[in-house]
């Protein structure tokens, strides 16, 4: 559990003091947010109906763009070798630095996604169901995230690769974190998000693990 | 006089070095081209002359007798895939990675056969190309499953290392057959449910059933035999590069 904990630290410690990362996620998050109005019309109708939609997508985004960041560094300055003989299992591994990516980049967003609610010209009612939403679905989408970054990490160019191979698996729930934000059919959509991102959390490390053990003997 | 008492190694094992792979099946390739051509022969001939107009569909229930075959291919393409991943994972089959490589752009042609196929059908019967309902959703995260792993098998230099990785997120994907499968009982939107294979038999009648029948078996015969060639130029490509390697090495040194 120690080895746990001192894991945890030194990625938070990594991530927060990697630079302007999270602010620059925040702000992709925001921006993709803000230009949906000048794509489709600054109808506040319209708005407001796509909105759930608009959010969904623009975490999603986000979320990929950090993706790189979690294995790549370990992996390029020789850090993953050493990680992968300690004493604690590669998994445990995973599961902290997926704990850690979660914590810098999927809670900055759902801090910042009050802006964006504005932006979209959200009810109060849908606000709220969007803040649970988002807190629930993101993990699974870090989860499938790591995933994909675990199966890419060793190709040189594989930034490129990692959102091919995630946005499919990502579908459910997009569909499930849209329909959990939407007042008809909330209550349903948001229990199959929470068993989606409980049974993704749960399994990905061990996934990532054994793709990242594969691909490096 | 000494008694060999080492086993005779069983066809799983012969298979198992890639040049005895390529001279045991190379005998199977021309026969099963020619299999595919009768099949494919007697099954258009069935499937334009010889089987009724539908009494709503007229004329192009026809291109049931593509399509339905290629969506079946769509998925045992990716079962054969995940056996595939299972034998590079679990066996570490030399062959096994080489067939999940070849499988994977036949998979993705397969799918995309079928979704355009689709396409054409829908036009005409339900008033559009394209309509969001669960078998087609999930056959598109099909395809998009597929290119993603081509795309996966391009970006690695080492094929060896490739195989393990790709095999790990096949199986994953895996989990998208069964959605496919049980889409059309879940939910129930356009896509008609299982027509052909049901627990109380086929609810077609003999006329329309015996072409799909032929033309199902004329593009799985026409898999095998595009995924056994294609295993063929995968062994020769990696000998190639293996030969390339080390007049490289040779000349370096």
């Amino acid at each position: 559990m120690t080895a746990f904990r001192a894991m945890l630290a030194r990625e938070l410690r990594l991530a927060l003091r990697g630079g302007g990362d999270v602010l620059t996620l925040v702000l992709f998050f925001i921006i993709t947010g803000a230009i949906v109005p000048f794509a489709v019309g600054p109808d506040r109708e319209l708005l407001a109906r796509i909105a759930p939609g608009m959010v969904w997508i623009a975490a999603f985004l986000a979320m990929l763009l950090g993706l790189d960041r979690l294995f790549r560094p370990d992996h390029e300055d020789g850090s993953l070798i050493l990680l992968r003989q300690a004493e604690l299992p590669l998994s445990a591994v995973i599961a902290a630095k997926l704990i850690t990516h979660w914590l810098v980049t999927a809670l900055p967003l759902i801090i910042a996604s009050p802006f964006l609610a504005m932006l979209l010209a959200m009810d109060e009612a849908t606000f709220w169901r969007m803040l649970v939403s988002l807190a629930v679905g993101t993990p699974a989408l870090a989860a499938f995230g790591a995933v994909g970054a675990a199966v890419t990490v060793s190709i040189r160019r594989g930034g490129l690769i990692a959102p091919i191979l995630i946005a499919p698996l990502s579908i459910p729930v997009l569909i499930f974190g849209t329909g959990s934000i939407s007042a008809s059919q909330s209550s349903a959509a948001l229990l199959f998000l929470a068993a989606l991102s409980l049974m993704a959390t749960a399994l990905a490390p061990f996934v990532a693990a054994l793709a990242i053990s594969s691909g490096e003997d | 006089m000494s008694i060999d008492t080492t086993p005779k190694p069983s066809w799983w094992n012969r298979i198992a070095h890639p040049g005895q792979f390529v001279a045991w099946t190379t005998p199977l390739l021309w026969p099963l081209t020619i299999l595919t051509a009768i099949l494919f022969v007697v099954g258009l001939w069935f499937a334009f002359f010889n089987s009724p107009e539908d009494y709503q569909m007229g004329d192009t229930v026809r291109i049931m007798y593509v399509h339905v075959p290629n969506a079946w291919l769509s998925q045992f393409v990716y079962g054969v895939m995940t056996v595939s991943a299972l034998g590079t994972l679990v066996w570490r089959h030399p062959m096994a990675d080489v067939s999940m490589k070849a499988a994977a752009p036949l998979g993705a042609l397969f799918t995309a056969l079928a979704l355009f196929t689709g396409a054409l059908w829908g036009r005409p019967t339900w008033g559009t190309f394209w309509e969001w309902d669960g078998r087609m959703t999930s056959t598109l995260v099909l395809l998009f499953i597929y290119l993603g792993i081509v795309a996966l098998w391009r970006a690695f230099d080492d094929q060896l290392r490739a195989a393990r990785v790709i095999a790990v997120f096949t199986l994953i994907g895996a989990v998208n057959i069964p959605i496919i499968k049980f889409s059309v009982d879940w939910w129930s939107t356009l896509h008609q449910p299982a027509s052909v294979f049901r627990a109380d038999g086929p609810t077609m009648p003999g006329s329309i059933l015996t072409p799909l029948f032929v033309m199902f078996f004329a593009f799985t015969f026409l898999f095998i035999t595009l995924q056994l060639k294609a295993m063929h130029t995968e062994v020769r490509r990696r000998r190639v590069m293996t030969l390339q390697r080390k007049a490289a090495q040779g000349s370096a040194a």
